[in-house]
């Protein structure tokens, strides 16, 4: 019961990005409309950005901005004292590139649009079965 | 079925988090093979306190480029996918702003483009909010200002070209809204958007290129120290500047550049 509780405790990070990366999932497999699609796949980022973050962080840490040791030798700057900067450096990146994707889907889902006058995937498909018979 | 798949999935990830590292565990395998490298060596190496910023700009630089060219990428996509280029329709249609009267003009008869008085509106016209515009008047010079601060700030606080460019584009956007399309692309119009865009791709590969031409790797900013006049640390920390603007300008125009083809669906009129 200990070791449970123990993981619970721990790792409830993990807990949340986990169950905001399935309602993305689920978004994406299960809903019809094309627009529902793109949501889920930004739900699904997000959740990855938010794990990404959470595995930087360190106890009794600051952020990664080194206040002083500019010129002075005695303050050496020690790892431990400031969180991890690498995985903020990947998010920062893919918050960026996730707008711009989510501008290119909704690009594509626009030219969908005109050429199917729908966004429903089933519509779309009896539209193309109907075309090829 | 996709219910019984998201559950699964989401079982087994949970049962993987049990070989995680705990929450804030200082001796996680991320933080200790080369982040204690950068969190030491930055102020030596690049003199620049923000780690962010020389982790991005510096020691990952060849990433950053290569997500400047994917950012770059999809702005062209987007144009590729919705811009139509049509012929200017023969009857266009004024609104007279003191009276609010809409003047219908017919083929031939000619109004100047940019006059004081009457703005040209489409069929679906509706008039924008008073109150919004004021407002959006107001914000945005201090959302421009910000945003430089923002990009030129991000050596020694949070910030950099990818988060002020964004605002750039933000408020830019902002503008585009609150008015409509066509006196935002009175600002800045397609063409610069598509040129500025370009133009920040090659100067972060243009400054990586010179390095190379001085004799020093490709990105390594410690070669521009001849020209700049200062010692090779000083040297990437104004290299890393260089770059960020060059970010900034590609992020802040392609941020526009798909907002004026989606909110038009490419036709560049009036928009939303």
């Amino acid at each position: 019961m200990d070791d449970i509780l123990f993981i619970l405790i721990s790792k409830y990070n993990y807990w949340g990005y986990i169950i905001l990366m399935m309602v993305g999932l689920y978004a994406m497999i299960i809903k019809k409309n094309l627009v529902k699609k793109i949501i889920g796949m930004s739900i699904m980022q997000t959740a990855i950005i938010f794990f990404y973050v959470s595995i930087g962080v360190k106890k009794n840490a600051t952020i990664p901005i080194i206040t002083r040791g500019h010129n002075n030798a005695a303050d050496i700057v020690r790892a431990a004292d400031y969180i991890n900067p690498l995985p903020h450096v990947l998010m920062l990146t893919a918050i960026v590139v996730a707008v711009a994707t989510l501008g290119v889907a909704l690009a594509l889902a626009i030219k969908v649009y005109r050429h199917y006058d729908t966004l429903e995937e089933d519509e779309i498909h009896d539209f193309l079965k109907n075309q090829a018979k | 079925m996709g219910l019984i798949t998201v559950v699964l999935c989401g079982a087994m990830l949970l049962f993987g988090t049990a070989d995680f590292p705990g929450w804030g565990d200082p001796q996680s395998p991320a933080s200790s093979h080369v982040s204690p490298y950068y969190i030491e060596k930055s102020i030596p190496q690049t003199s620049v306190p923000n780690i962010v910023t020389a982790v991005l700009a510096d020691y990952r630089g060849y990433d950053t480029m290569f997500e400047t060219t994917v950012i770059f990428t999809a702005g062209i996509a987007c144009f590729f996918l919705l811009r139509i280029q049509r012929k200017e329709p023969e009857i266009r249609y004024y609104r007279h702003i003191p009276t609010g009267i809409t003047l219908r003009v017919e083929k031939g008869a000619k109004l100047p483009e940019d006059s004081k008085v009457f703005e040209r509106i489409d069929t679906l016209y509706t008039p924008h909010d008073l109150i919004i515009k004021t407002t959006a008047r107001l914000v945005i010079p201090f959302l421009l200002i910000f945003a430089l601060y923002v990009i030129t700030h991000g050596h020694y606080g949070p910030g950099g070209g990818f988060q002020g460019g964004v605002i750039l584009g933000a408020a830019i956007i902002l503008f585009a809204i609150s008015y409509d399309l066509r006196s935002a692309s009175r600002k800045l119009s397609e063409r610069a958007a598509a040129l500025l865009s370009a133009a920040g791709v090659f100067i972060y590969a243009g400054t990586g290129a010179f390095c190379l031409l001085l004799a020093s790797n490709f990105l390594d900013y410690g070669a521009l120290a001849s020209i700049l006049g200062v010692d090779p640390v000083t040297a990437r920390s104004h290299g890393i500047l260089i770059v960020e603007i060059g970010v900034g300008a590609t992020v802040m125009a392609v941020m526009v550049w798909i907002y004026y083809n989606l909110s038009s669906r490419g036709k560049h009129d009036e928009g939303l």
